[in-house]
């Protein structure tokens, strides 16, 4: 396969997987966490990084996993102290990533881990660090890495779909009818960790965000269903990731930045353009149906 | 170590933070009472574009004119968020995740662009993403320091009208206050904060400046005007105090020693202040627990000798 094929199938797993995730981050009103995990799983790679003395897949998502049910757990317990929700997720996420700058430019100082580097990801080079898989050939390690995590992503969505639904619309609900609703919650924020670990070093933190949370609010514009909202937002990530590679060659600019761009133009002509919530339809309908659709 | 304190850079710089620790303490506490905490941290982000358009258009590095490119994208952000969340069933946080993450992705598309251009990569550009408060010169010093004390005097001066504005929003009306205007007014304020303290602290950690102070002063006051003046303090302290840390060694980053040193604060506060605190709440529990095991006492006590 060619080079550019590559770089366009790897930002596809990574829509596709944070296109479904993104999916209950909005119904369950946390998208801001995506961006505080995002931030603090740099902790957890330099952490595992200072244990292993080396950059590897494994460790990596250990340290990126654990720095993400840190984030979870501490932010939940400055909420139980009365903390507000936004200002804790706040102060965990800059703190945390405080120690992971300051851990960089003090003891590890190295080449492999750069800020800059892991903030904007470098998903050109991809294609040059491959591993032999049989049957399949040689393959870039990420993207073996990506497709892994995508299976996981897909194997809880499938398994757990109804616990997920109901402790994502009714949480009340789901306690009452003896659903473990905190399991769940940190069992989705391991699920954002993997995902998060597994993207940020193809494509950077703020790709990451970007795919997360737009997709997956563009689809939530165009559907009432949460089957149909996780197949268009898995669908609307890997549009992105195409478009936005097309844009990136086009202009000769970075990658990920353009992808970003993507997911947001697919948001704005969405918010205009939705049959049912968009901009225009809400212009155009007629005065007494508006009423009754509000009402 | 007191010779690097004399160190004329050294000085001026940790001024800077200073006050702009002061500025962002005391518009963090409107942010706070505004429940938008996290909107420092989107409006940051998406000034980001801003800055490498100004620097595309006038090909040279001067602060006043990338805080103006800064200041108009992240007031487009603050629009678009606005705009997202009032026409259409998208959440604030969402919008604000998007808006964030879009801006910035698009700022970095700029920024590959601009590090083509001739002497785009030794402008320091990069310096508005990570923050280097030691990198600035003497004129972004007085850019920076004069601007933060116009924002100290708009929140100082007007500090009554902020009160009504936040608490009472009805009553400031009635009285003839322009509820508008005041938030006009506010999101200039915040934005100006924000882009004046992104090269000192970098994009990410510009939203624990304006956050983090305003909570822990939360802890020591009930009343609005001490914890301003509270916010304020800590935020200087944390602006000088972690300069200074981070001047002691070389390579050292500013941004992270300031965030951690006002982390440590509200570490602090969260145990030991006046109002909630743990340590104090823990007190309050255990002598509410001694009286009513008294009153349970003498309540029996009573019982028996009644009957």
């Amino acid at each position: 396969m060619s080079y550019s094929m590559w770089i366009i199938l790897t930002a596809s797993l990574v829509g596709l997987s944070c296109g479904l995730i993104g999916v209950f981050l909005i119904l369950r009103k946390q998208a801001m966490m995506a961006d505080g995990i995002s931030h603090t799983v740099l902790l957890g790679i330099v952490l595992a990084y200072m244990v292993t003395q080396e950059v590897s897949g494994p460790a990596m998502l250990i340290g990126g996993i654990f720095a993400g049910i840190l984030t979870a757990f501490l932010v939940q317990t400055l909420s139980s102290l009365k903390v507000r929700h936004d200002a804790s997720l706040g102060i965990v996420f800059t703190s945390l990533f405080a120690i992971g700058v300051i851990l960089i430019s003090t003891s590890v100082g190295n080449v492999h881990l750069d800020v800059k580097h892991a903030l904007m990801g470098e998903i050109t080079f991809i294609p040059f660090t491959t591993m032999d898989i049989p049957l399949i050939g040689s393959i870039p390690k990420a993207t073996a890495l990506l497709l892994l995590v995508l299976l996981v992503v897909i194997f809880f969505i499938v398994a757990f779909y109804k616990e997920w639904k109901i402790t994502s619309f009714d949480a009340a609900l789901a306690a009452s009818l003896g659903i473990p609703v905190i399991f769940f919650h940190y069992l989705f924020m391991t699920l954002v960790s993997v995902t998060t670990v597994a993207s940020f070093d193809a494509v950077g933190a703020i790709l990451v965000v970007a795919m997360l949370i737009t997709p997956a609010a563009a689809a939530y514009l165009w559907t009432d269903k949460l089957i149909v909202m996780l197949f268009l937002s898995g669908g609307f990530g890997v549009l992105s990731a195409i478009i936005g590679y097309w844009i990136a060659t086009w202009l000769d600019t970075s990658i990920s930045g353009s992808m970003a761009l993507a997911t947001g133009c697919i948001f704005f002509v969405t918010f205009l353009l939705s049959p049912k919530h968009g901009l225009i339809s809400r212009l155009v309908r007629p005065a007494e149906l508006r009423e009754e659709q509000e009402a | 170590m007191l010779s690097n304190l004399l160190h004329i850079n050294t000085v001026w710089v940790m001024a800077s933070t200073m006050i702009l620790g002061i500025a962002a303490g005391g518009i963090g506490c409107l942010a706070y009472w505004k429940r938008q905490n996290l909107m420092s941290d989107a409006l940051s982000h998406a000034a980001l574009p801003g800055v490498v358009v100004a620097f595309l258009i006038i090909q040279e590095k001067n602060l006043l004119l990338l805080v103006i490119g800064a200041a108009l994208s992240a007031l487009l952000g603050a629009f678009f968020i606005q705009w997202f969340t009032s026409a259409s069933r998208i959440t604030e946080d969402t919008a604000m995740g998007m808006t964030l993450s879009v801006f910035y992705g698009v700022g970095v598309m700029l920024l590959a662009i601009a590090n083509r251009s001739p002497g785009g990569n030794q402008s320091g550009l990069n310096n508005f993403i990570y923050g280097q408060a030691a990198a600035m010169v003497r004129s972004d010093v007085i850019t920076m320091v004069v601007l933060a004390a116009i924002v100290i005097f708009i929140i100082f001066i007007a500090f009554k009208e902020w009160k009504l504005f936040l608490f009472d929003p009805d009553f400031a009306k009635g009285i003839g206050l322009s509820i508008r205007g005041m938030n006009v007014l506010y999101t200039i304020v915040l934005v100006t904060t924000i882009v004046i303290g992104i090269q000192a602290v970098g994009v990410i950690l510009m939203a624990a400046m304006l956050i983090i102070p305003s909570v822990s002063a939360r802890y020591w006051t009930h009343s609005f005007k001490m914890m301003i003046l509270l916010s304020s303090v800590i935020g200087g302290i944390s602006g000088a105090f972690g300069t200074w840390v981070s001047s002691t060694g070389s390579g050292l980053p500013t941004g992270p020693f300031i965030v951690l040193t006002s982390a440590a604060i509200f570490a602090i506060s969260l145990f030991f202040g006046k109002e909630h605190g743990i340590v104090i709440r823990y007190i309050q529990f255990k002598m509410q627990q001694r009286s009513s095991q008294l009153d349970q006492q003498v309540m029996t006590g009573r019982g028996g000798r009644s009957q």
